[in-house]
């Protein structure tokens, strides 16, 4: 099935979890990730028990500090 | 007021413009921007916002200019380190405009301070460099209801949001609260190209710049994300979470108060 992660069509075969899509996608660190499911941002202790469907939109979104720059 | 001729002369670029016009660049006169950090982002942003002729300009720092902020802080020069940074920004905002009053606050951003200070502008630019910090300035708009632009940047990534607060998505609808420590990357680790703090801050000051004159379709429930290797800008919509413990139906957050320092610790950073 087909979904679309930050804007790129990813095909899975499998049904994943938030969590599984994390993996898969080679987020390094996920706490340093919000997550985005079709417009609605998931609590972290939705990750594990969010099933993903064919064609959901989902947003990846970090943490950025930075600006001054200690 | 009135504009006199050196004025029509200096601001005509602005003037001829339809949409901004003698009366806009008098709006933008009136105006007050207050620059929290001035580091990357506040650099930019406050040299274009004192060349666009924003009458009053505060910039917060209690920092002092070092020698490795000079790849990306282009508000302060060589000459200028171990000088307070706020002096140094003065200093070049007003070499660029000297009509420009800018207010200076000697101190680091503070739950305790920061109210009274943002209360007297009409938006706030954040360009502070950590999580601490950047929730404070969020929940201080909030609760003041000063709109604000929200930015970060590290390695070549960087990403802006604005903020009409109890009206548009804010920062902890987004990150509830601070990462935990030790997964944060911040720039002296992990680095930042320099340039991408002049893109970035540029960008919020556009924004500060359409806010004041009613212009556009601002950057709101819109996080604008920017990679500097592929040249791609996404935006990516934003709605405001129902959840949020800040501005969301049962708030959790109801006073300001200070986050706790994420500082990440070399020896056990998973960075």
């Amino acid at each position: 099935m087909n979904l679309v992660v930050n804007g790129r069509n990813t095909d899975i075969t499998d049904t994943l979890t938030i969590s599984e899509l994390l993996t898969k996608e080679d987020v390094k660190m996920p706490q340093m990730v919000s997550v985005e499911l079709n417009g609605q941002i998931l609590k972290r202790s939705e990750f594990e028990t969010t099933k993903l469907k064919g064609d959901d939109k989902v947003e990846f979104l970090y943490y950025m500090g930075g600006g001054t720059c200690l | 007021m009135s504009l006199t001729d050196k004025q029509i002369e200096r601001y005509s670029r602005h003037i001829i413009l339809e949409q901004v016009g003698g009366t806009g660049q008098e709006k933008l006169l009136a105006s007050k921007v207050l620059i929290i950090g001035a580091g990357g982002l506040g650099a930019p942003a406050g040299l274009y916002l004192a060349a666009a002729g924003v009458g009053t300009i505060g910039i917060v720092d209690g920092d002092n200019v070092d020698l490795s902020n000079l790849q990306r802080q282009i508000i302060h020069h060589t000459a200028d380190v171990g000088a307070e940074k706020i002096r140094s920004a003065e200093a070049k905002m007003l070499a660029i405009n000297p009509e420009t009053r800018v207010k200076t606050y000697k101190q680091w951003a503070k739950a305790d301070n920061i109210r009274e200070i943002i209360r007297d502008y009409d938006f706030v630019i954040d360009g502070t460099d950590n999580f601490a910090a950047k929730f404070l300035v969020n929940d201080a708009c909030f609760f003041e209801k000063v709109p604000f632009s929200h930015a970060g940047i590290l390695r070549f990534d960087g990403q802006l949001i604005t903020v009409l607060p109890g009206e548009t998505t804010c920062y902890r609808c987004v990150f509830d609260g601070p990462p935990p420590a030790n997964a944060v990357a911040s720039c002296s680790q992990a680095g930042v190209l320099g340039v991408l703090a002049g893109v970035i801050g540029s960008l919020q000051a556009t924004e500060a710049i359409k806010y004041l004159l009613g212009l556009g379709d601002l950057l709101t429930g819109t996080l604008l994300t920017y990679n500097a290797l592929s040249m791609d800008f996404r935006k990516v919509c934003l709605n405001r979470n129902p959840q949020c413990p800040l501005c969301g139906e049962n708030p959790k957050i109801t006073e300001l108060r200070d986050e706790e320092q994420v500082v990440c610790d070399l020896d056990n950073c998973e960075c």
